[in-house]
């Protein structure tokens, strides 16, 4: 490119499409930060109207997110200790015991576990195919590509009611594995279409150099693809990730108790009376926090792997 | 070029032969490689689907799984496509695609356009903006109706403070003609970074030397707009459509956390009937009728498109 193009856009033209631009983030933000400060208001506070912009911060609604409590009964109330640390306060300061703890921290647990082992074997499988359709000749390669994709139209309601049976079947339903194969078979062509991709990027010349030097087509694939696809996997693993953190029919419709993840959970989060806003926008926030953060880290990648499926398919 | 010992010696191996010695074939390796990934898209994918095709044609009830199941052909079938309720779940299912992809397209575009100047910090810009494709829809969905409370909510404070009229007068996700609006500003709110995505990666493909040739043959910004970012940008943009399209037919996580298909049905979609049918009322031989129709229904639509989508890839 030439230092003075002519097609360079004007600096009043960035100007106005800079505060175009910002004042969008702006009001898109809002319910972001609204979500992230009605965590640490008081229930009173939080709905207050009109609604409060300046407050002083608590956490009362982390403590509720993380305990079960009763009201306290009045003999209760006469013989209770002074409290020892600022979470007995703020729950006596309500007139109410904790009886337990919150199935926030399993659900949350649920989420890591499944979403994490649903990455990591649609990144396993996903590699492997992938790299056997960048370099071998696969019978009907272009066929099975285009299945691999179309599996993706498919709504998840269309398919939950058998899954919903088969599972019962093998005792899958409402356990970990069930839901790791569930999401892995969901994620698995992304992650196919996604890592041929960056596969398809890195020469066949190392490869080929490294066999030359003796190593077994597996011992190329290991030490010489696998290196220099790091970044391509880790893009596809974060929205792997990100899918199974984020999904909410499946994980509705076939757990129950023992595995099911956060997002069916969080909103049936309640108080003594009524809706507890502080309480689920606590539990929202820490679990909307780790994807924010995954996404500011890694933009360059994320938004990299975004557009190159649109270029690609 | 020089030819070394070691190619000399490299050509001499039957290529066959070397393979074998070293492990296995590459044949043996693509299949091994293959193999797994297919098998779980079949057992996953592909096998409940044949089954939910067998169920459309009994009158198979999942609560019940001692009863008697019987054949009924194609008459789950007829009783959907001749209901007139399904015709209207059809329609507000319309309804929300056509709009939310009416917002997102201008939005989405217009955004990717303003970003495209390269000013200074659009890439903290552009992370921040994509933040709300990346959480958890059911999560946010819930949320954004503490939003819509019309006592205590936000957004009816805003167009009090931005319109004048009483935030406490109307109820977003409770009246019959703002619910289904409500559910597409949230859906476009999530959804038109995606969009602007796409189309901000169709704006960098187009090369700078045509903007540059038109300068000199002194086409108006107006012309050139037209003429040349317009064509260059649609086919992503209408892959971005296709994308969205398809997401939003089976849309149920956003709605069911907003709405859940009231006030009475108006904002009752398709996804979200077939989960009242199927784990409500338990009709699962119906159900899976209705689960087989919208899903020729997308794949119909959507092949008809890519098709169009083809065409204007080839012009």
């Amino acid at each position: 490119m030439s230092a003075v193009s002519i097609t360079e856009p004007t600096r009043r033209s960035k100007w106005v499409a800079g505060i175009l631009v910002g004042l969008y983030t702006v009001i898109t933000l809002l319910p972001l930060l609204w979500i992230i400060s009605t965590g640490f208001k008081t229930g009173p506070d939080s709905i207050s109207y009109p609604p409060k912009i300046l407050f002083s911060p608590s956490l009362e609604g982390y403590v509720n997110l993380f305990t079960t409590r009763t009201r306290a009964t009045a003999e209760q109330l006469a013989t209770m200790p002074p409290p020892e640390n600022w979470v007995d306060e703020i729950v006596q300061r309500r007139d109410e015991v904790i009886i337990g703890p919150s199935r926030y921290g399993e659900r949350f647990m649920n989420s890591v576990i499944i979403g994490f082992g649903s990455t990591f074997l649609s990144i396993f499988l996903g590699t492997l195919a992938a790299y056997a359709f960048s370099r071998f000749r696969v019978p009907l390669k272009d066929d099975l590509m285009f299945f691999i994709l179309s599996t993706r139209m498919m709504p998840p309601i269309a398919v939950a009611i058998p899954i919903f049976l088969m599972f019962r079947q093998l005792g899958l339903s409402d356990t970990h594995l069930g839901m790791i194969l569930l999401y892995t078979g969901v994620n698995i062509s992304l992650a196919v279409w996604l890592l041929k991709g960056f596969i398809d990027e890195i020469p066949r010349e190392y490869e080929e150099a490294a066999l030359i030097d003796g190593y077994t087509r597996f011992q190329a694939f290991r030490k010489v693809v696998l290196p220099q696809a790091a970044t391509g996997i880790a893009s596809t693993a974060i929205f792997c990730l990100i899918f199974a953190w984020n999904e909410y029919a499946f994980a509705v419709l076939l757990t129950s108790g023992n595995a099911q993840t956060a997002p069916p959970f969080i909103p049936t989060i309640i108080g003594v009376g009524g809706k507890d806003w502080p309480a689920v926008a606590a539990g929202a926030t820490l679990f909307l926090l780790p994807v924010m953060i995954f996404t500011i880290l890694l933009r360059k990648h994320l938004l990299r792997g975004i557009t190159f499926g649109a270029v690609r398919k | 070029m020089p030819d070394t010992p070691m190619d000399r010696l490299a050509r001499a191996t039957p290529q066959q032969l070397s393979r074998r010695v070293r492990g296995l074939s590459d044949r043996a390796i693509a299949w091994v490689f293959v193999a797994p990934t297919i098998l779980l898209l079949l057992a996953i994918n592909i096998f409940p689907l044949i089954w939910t095709i067998r169920l459309s044609f009994t009158n198979y009830a999942a609560n019940k799984p001692n009863a008697e199941v019987k054949w009924v052909g194609l008459r789950n079938y007829q009783r959907i496509l001749t209901d007139p309720d399904i015709w209207a779940t059809m329609q507000a299912t319309a309804h929300f695609l056509i709009w939310t992809i009416v917002f997102q397209v201008i939005l989405g575009f217009g955004l990717a356009w303003l970003i495209n100047r390269k000013f200074k910090g659009n890439d903290l810009l552009t992370t921040l903006i994509v933040l709300p494709m990346m959480l958890s829809p059911a999560v946010v969905g819930n949320f954004w109706t503490f939003l819509y409370e019309p006592q205590i909510g936000l957004f009816n404070y805003a167009v009090e403070a931005l319109t004048g009229i009483p935030a406490s007068s109307f109820t977003m996700l409770g009246s019959v003609p703002l619910a289904p609006w409500a559910i597409v500003i949230v859906d476009t709110w999530m959804w038109t970074p995606f969009v602007m995505l796409i189309c901000l990666a169709g704006l960098r493909s187009i090369p700078d030397y045509i903007y540059e040739a038109a300068e000199v043959d002194r086409a108006s910004k107006w012309r050139q707009f037209w003429t040349m970012t317009v064509p260059m940008v649609l086919p992503f943009l209408m892959l971005a459509v296709l994308f969205r399209g398809i997401e939003n037919f089976k849309m149920f996580d956003l709605v069911v956390q907003l709405t859940g298909g009231g006030p009475g049905d108006t904002t009752l979609l398709t996804s979200i009937e077939l989960k009242r049918e199927a784990f409500e009322k338990w009709r699962t031989g119906y159900s899976s009728a209705y689960a087989i129709i919208l899903f020729v229904t997308v794949f119909g639509l959507a092949s008809i498109y890519v098709k169009a989508l083809n065409k204007v890839k080839d012009r």
